[in-house]
């Protein structure tokens, strides 16, 4: 079948491409997974967490900062997968014409796209490794639960990756990106069960954050930062793996009909 | 590693020597299949083991020719490609030999473009035959990249790397060790007269060097095929001279090289034969000399401003003359009697006898207006 991606190993050479950039640029690369939770949690936990107080967790009282610093890390999953493969993917595929250059060697451009998804991936599992460090100070998760964040950091960098290739696949200009991040990534940011527990909401509005990726993938994470783990969060993490395989497939072939002509 | 080779795969004694000076890899099978193409390859597949970095192992297959059989790099038959109904290439058909200097002409949205890309397997073919490699480019387009060099028409080096590493980068696209690609891109940057750029970054580099760079870029991979699309457009004359001076040393090397390029100096220079294209079709073929003789004569005489009397001479002769605005070009075999004869009778300033160039062809097959 035609329309299935044509993926070969080579797609690891895109990785290794990034990966030697990345050696030049680490330092601003990951500062933000350092800085970030411990702005957030300085901001949240001292100034607003004194205002709410404690949050109620499947029936049990949690502090609002050991509520939030679970989230934090989602967000930071969501963030570089996805910043990764728009902005950063769309200066090489439509500034710099890297693809371009890649398409005249051995590699095609399923495996181009495959390498830069996955290179988000990893990009959200390092500053997933960096963040989880610096939150562990804060002793606000509980181990050995709290490691399998890491490979849920590869997951959830797949799926927002994946989404955020669709879009670079259709964006005519690097200005568009503000829609998909209007209309999608702050509506997530804030309402995933990131910052205030779900049952807060309307019905309705909770029936809409089932939709919504970033709800599952906080709720994995909360869950395996706190140590409890229920059955329920394999329909999550099936949710997940489907949304990444849907929108992986969906991202190659906008990408072939933008790229391929 | 020959004695592999079994019987029924009918392979004869002059292939079998072939093969034997071909070193396979040590760790492949030999599996040798023969496909008909047209008798003149023989497809040799084998399917060779490599780790890559210990991900996984996957069949790699490729094909050998003998060497005394292999004729064609290039084999277009009756090509076409269409772009949202437009015909971009209408129905073309050519051939190119190896070691070949093989040069695609035409103006601005003849279908070079288009045709190349379609070579290099950027662009998938609407229609008819297109085999590189005697390998048909929608079956084997990942085997017919990794043996042939493309520069672009646009510079699209790696800005976020330096100079060598984007040689080294390339090379691994390629999978060519790090040890050997390394050693590949100091000698090419030597070649292309870059080496004291080893480490600048792109952007620090002058649209010359750029330039140079893409061409060491797509010799990496040591190919075959070298496909050029307007190698030298932007260059000062310096440089396209210096470009031109490298791609006859790979010429004479027995490298094929297929050129796209509206300069007709350089397609002059370094083609060994040409198509002149318009429209998405082949108006002519041949190489340059035989092109201009076969078109335009040997000489053009050329009168400025020409006066009636000169205008209804030509006009009642049946010389093969053009006019343009202010001028009268006359085409002729035999410059010099003509040139005497008309420069004393009909004018006495203005007038010059020149050689013909592969330029009047250009102009005279695809007309003067502008195209863009």
């Amino acid at each position: 079948m035609n329309w299935l991606p044509h993926i070969s190993p080579r797609f690891f050479r895109i990785l290794q491409r990034n990966g030697q950039v990345l050696r030049r640029t680490w330092q601003v690369n990951f500062l933000p997974p350092i800085l970030e939770p411990v702005l957030y949690l300085l901001a949240f936990g001292a100034g607003l967490g004194l205002l709410v107080g404690d949050v109620s967790y499947r029936g049990e009282a949690v502090s609002y900062v050991a509520y939030i610093a679970p989230a934090l890390i989602a967000i930071n999953i969501m963030y570089n997968g996805f910043f990764e493969n728009t902005y950063a993917s769309f200066v090489r595929m439509y500034y710099q014409k890297t693809y371009d250059a890649i398409m005249a060697t051995p590699l095609n451009l399923d495996e181009i796209v495959t390498g830069e998804i996955v290179w988000g991936a990893v990009k959200s599992l390092i500053a997933t490794i960096l963040m989880v460090a610096v939150i562990s100070f804060f002793r606000l998760l509980v181990y050995p639960q709290a490691l399998l964040i890491v490979p849920l950091a590869f997951l959830g960098g797949l799926a927002f990756g994946s989404l955020a290739m669709c879009f670079t696949a259709v964006v005519p200009q690097i200005e568009v990106f503000n829609f998909p991040i209007f209309l999608f990534i702050t509506p997530m940011f804030l309402f995933s069960g990131t910052f205030f527990p779900l049952e807060t909401l309307p019905h309705w509005a909770q029936t809409l954050a089932q939709v919504l990726p970033l709800t599952h993938l906080v709720a994995i994470v909360r869950a395996l930062a706190m140590g409890k783990l229920q059955a329920q969060l394999l329909l999550s993490l099936l949710y997940l793996i489907i949304f990444s395989a849907l929108t992986f497939v969906l991202a190659i072939l906008l990408m072939r009909r933008r790229l391929i002509n | 590693m020959v004695s592999a080779v079994p019987p029924e795969a009918g392979i004869g004694v002059s292939e079998m020597t072939y093969l034997s000076t071909k070193t396979l890899p040590s760790n492949g099978q030999v599996e040798l299949t023969r496909t008909p193409n047209r008798g003149k390859y023989v497809t040799l597949a084998f399917t060779a083991q490599s780790d890559y970095y210990g991900l996984d192992r996957w069949d790699y297959p490729a094909r050998m020719r003998c060497e005394e059989m292999v004729e064609d790099l290039v084999f277009a038959e009756d090509l076409h490609k269409t772009f949202n109904g437009l015909k971009a290439v209408d129905g073309i058909s050519f051939r190119m030999s190896k070691g070949e200097c093989f040069g695609i002409l035409g103006p601005n949205g003849a279908g070079k473009t288009t045709t190349v890309r379609m070579i290099y397997g950027f662009s998938p073919v609407s229609s008819g035959t297109l085999e590189v490699f005697g390998m048909d480019i929608n079956k084997h387009a990942r085997l017919i990249k990794a043996k042939s060099g493309v520069c672009q028409q646009e510079n699209n080096l790696d800005p976020d790397l330096t100079v060598f590493q984007n040689l080294v980068t390339f090379a691994s696209y390629f999978d060519i060790p790090r040890a050997t690609a390394k050693n590949r891109a100091s000698e090419l940057l030597r070649f292309m007269g870059l080496e004291h750029k080893k480490r600048a970054k792109i952007l620090e580099l002058s649209g010359g060097m750029q330039r140079r760079l893409v061409i060491a870029r797509a010799l990496i991979n040591n190919p075959e095929l070298l496909i050029l699309d307007e190698p030298t457009t932007g260059l000062d004359p310096q440089s396209r001279h210096q470009v031109w001076g490298r791609l006859a040393e790979l010429k004479a090397q027995g490298l094929g090289i297929l050129l796209t390029t509206h300069y007709m100096e350089e397609a002059a220079h370094l083609c060994d034969r040409l198509v002149i294209m318009d429209h998405g079709r082949i108006l002519v073929e041949g190489g340059p000399v035989e092109l201009i003789h076969q078109n335009v004569g040997a000489n053009v005489i050329e009168i400025e401003s020409p006066s009636e009397t000169l205008l209804t001479y030509v006009e009642e002769s049946d010389l093969d003359w053009e006019r343009l605005s202010h001028r009268l070009l006359i085409y002729t075999r035999d410059g010099e009697t003509l040139f005497r004869k008309i420069s004393e009778s009909f004018c006495d300033r203005g007038c010059s006898l020149r050689m013909a160039t592969l330029e009047d062809v250009f102009l005279k097959l695809t007309g003067r207006e502008l195209r863009d």
